[in-house]
């Protein structure tokens, strides 16, 4: 039997919608943002559900008083605005406060990276992982298919503190048909190989497996791990999976070399002393304008399967060297 | 004044020398500010206006105090010690290593709520609680202490018109209004005048009051706080920056102005 994929808002949304009926501390607040699955929170819990409007600054500072009154806030916009527009808030009255305050606010951004093809760099998003990485406290999740969105709940609920979860706009392929990853270990492994691993996260999981089906078809046969909790992985089990690699490939559609993942997994490396290279591959350059396909636009920032592949086994040869 | 109620002036007198004598053991915190605000604290929490437990300073049953303006709440330092939020020796040792009461106050002091300082927050996170105990049915208010100068930033607005769209007649905002900010004054930096006007046609119910007049403080915050007529509602205390000392009062540069010690000493031995 195939999954059907879905939206991972909507997916995320369900089973917030269908939590509230019972549990009556559960609270949403929207920044003018919708979606169908929203309709029936609106619909149904008219007095749990809050839409600020669309202005995130104060979005963030209300999520935070409702949770400082014992609600368990899921506040929702687009991912550039519910990070960047509102940052300082996010600082002070989230990261800050969770210091002093049990506070369990969950902030859904919607529009990882490209996922807002036609829209632009205004409502496209490869800041976020670095900013919200940044800030001690936070958890930051990045799942790559609506199986683990919707896995993400449980530890939403169960998980005191502030969390980032980064959304795809668009509706991705499955990826975990049996199960959804495991959440405590925080990573799934999917290939284990020789030479170099490539750890990918969010959309470029996708990227990674083409990756590595057409490497296989040559003969080179890395590793593939989906990093979906990116702040509070299991540290010790993926040192012990990256053992015997000579080289990490990090993919993740943010920018290069900004302090997004691959300055995690550098300060991983460094920290633990695991003797890989790194290849950090993200986007490269600065900000666009034209127009195109995801995959398209994919390419001309350096993270397409073509730029990736090339990349990866000049990386791999230059390892087995 | 009914009985139970200690002499406000006479409090509102020791709380300003407090504030003195701790800027001049602590010269880091901002006076000016801390002195404009003395009577506006003294009201809430000597005159009957919030309900709270120094015992249990988050306990459910409170009213909320959310002080926005963080930096110019130092007079709330002899306040909360003397009504037992934590010990009077702590006085001591404000900004000073191994003590928790620092130039800006943090959640971690027994009696803050919120993080305060940086400006522009407290009343959006004030919107979240009142907007949460509506929802749970508490009878419990919410207040916010903020300065005139903090309303520039923008979020402030966004929570103002949140609150009247919401309907929160729970909360109950305090501008502290000195019309200086670190620069000089407001009207002449960017005006937010008329403020009653303003908040009027943001929905809000305003009060108008002398800041440095206790009692009328106090009785203005008992009418708010026993007021429900849909709306959220709004105290606007004309106040002055760094009241009562020479030099510092009104001045345009009195954010960031530090009185001499000879001069706060002198002060303190002429205003026992």
């Amino acid at each position: 039997m195939t999954t059907k994929p879905l939206a991972m808002r909507d997916v995320l949304l369900e089973r917030i919608w269908q939590a509230m009926a019972q549990d009556a501390k559960i609270f949403f607040v929207s920044a003018d943002f919708g979606s169908p699955i929203l309709d029936k929170i609106r619909t149904d819990f008219p007095n749990r559900f809050v839409n600020v409007g669309i202005a995130e600054q104060n979005l963030i500072n209300v999520s935070a008083g409702l949770a400082l009154e014992g609600f368990t806030v899921f506040a929702y916009a687009i991912a550039p605005f519910i990070t960047m527009r509102c940052y300082e808030q996010i600082r002070v009255s989230l990261a800050l406060l969770s210091e002093a305050r049990p506070i369990n606010v969950n902030l859904i951004g919607v529009g990882a990276g490209y996922s807002y093809v036609v829209s632009g760099p205004t409502h496209q998003c490869y800041e976020d992982l670095t900013l919200m990485r940044a800030m001690p406290n936070f958890q930051v999740f990045s799942p790559a298919d609506h199986i683990t969105a919707g896995a993400l709940f449980e530890r939403c609920l169960s998980s005191t503190g502030p969390k980032y979860l980064r959304f795809d706009a668009q509706i991705l392929p499955v990826i975990y048909e049996q199960a959804a990853p495991d959440l405590q270990l925080g990573f799934h492994v999917h290939r284990r190989g020789k030479h170099a691993c490539l750890l990918a996260t969010g959309y470029m999981l996708h990227t990674a497996l083409k990756v590595a089906d057409i490497l296989e078809k040559s003969g080179i046969v890395p590793g593939l791990i989906d990093l979906v909790d990116i702040m509070r992985f299991d540290e010790e089990r993926l040192a012990d999976e990256l053992a015997g690699y000579q080289g990490l490939v990090s993919l993740e559609e943010g920018f290069r070399g900004r302090g997004g993942v691959d300055a995690m997994l550098f300060d991983f490396l460094t920290r633990r002393e695991l003797p890989l290279k790194l290849l950090n591959l993200g986007v490269e350059g600065g900000y666009r304008f034209e127009l195109g396909t995801r995959a398209e636009l994919h390419e001309q920032v350096g993270i397409g399967p073509e730029a990736v592949q090339r990349r990866v086994a000049a990386f791999i040869q230059a390892l087995s060297q | 004044m009914s009985s139970e109620t200690p002499d406000l002036r006479a409090k509102a007198h020791w709380v300003w020398r407090e504030t003195l004598a701790i800027h001049r053991r602590a010269p880091e915190t901002r006076l000016a500010s801390s002195l404009s605000s003395v009577e506006i604290f003294v009201a809430l929490y000597y005159g009957g206006v919030l309900r709270f437990d120094a015992a249990q300073p988050l306990s459910a049953h409170r009213d909320r105090c959310v002080i926005s303006k963080g930096h110019g709440s130092i007079c709330m330092y002899p306040i909360l010690a003397d009504l037992g939020f934590f010990p009077k020796d702590e006085l001591l040792r404000v900004c000073h290593s191994g003590g928790f009461l620092g130039g800006i106050p943090d959640p971690v002091i027994p009696g803050y709520e919120t993080v305060n300082g940086s400006l522009g927050h407290g009343l959006g996170v004030a919107s979240g609680m009142a907007l949460g105990l509506n929802r749970l049915n508490s009878d419990r208010q919410v207040f916010v202490v903020s300065g005139d100068g903090e309303l520039h930033e923008g979020a402030n607005w966004e929570a103002a018109m949140f609150a009247s769209q919401h309907r929160l007649d729970n909360l109950n905002l305090v501008i502290d209004d000195n019309g200086i900010s670190m620069l000089g004054y407001t009207d002449d930096i960017v005006s937010h005048h008329p403020l009653v006007e303003r908040l009027s046609a943001f929905g809000w119910d305003c009060r108008r009051v002398d800041g440095h007049d206790v009692l009328a403080v106090r009785s203005a915050l008992l009418d708010m706080k026993a007021s429900a007529t849909g709306k959220p509602k709004a105290l606007i205390a004309k106040t002055l920056k760094g009241r009562g000392v020479p030099g510092l009062e009104n001045a345009p540069l009195s954010h960031i102005l530090n009185p001499k010690p000879e001069l706060i000493d002198r002060l303190l031995e002429q205003m026992p």
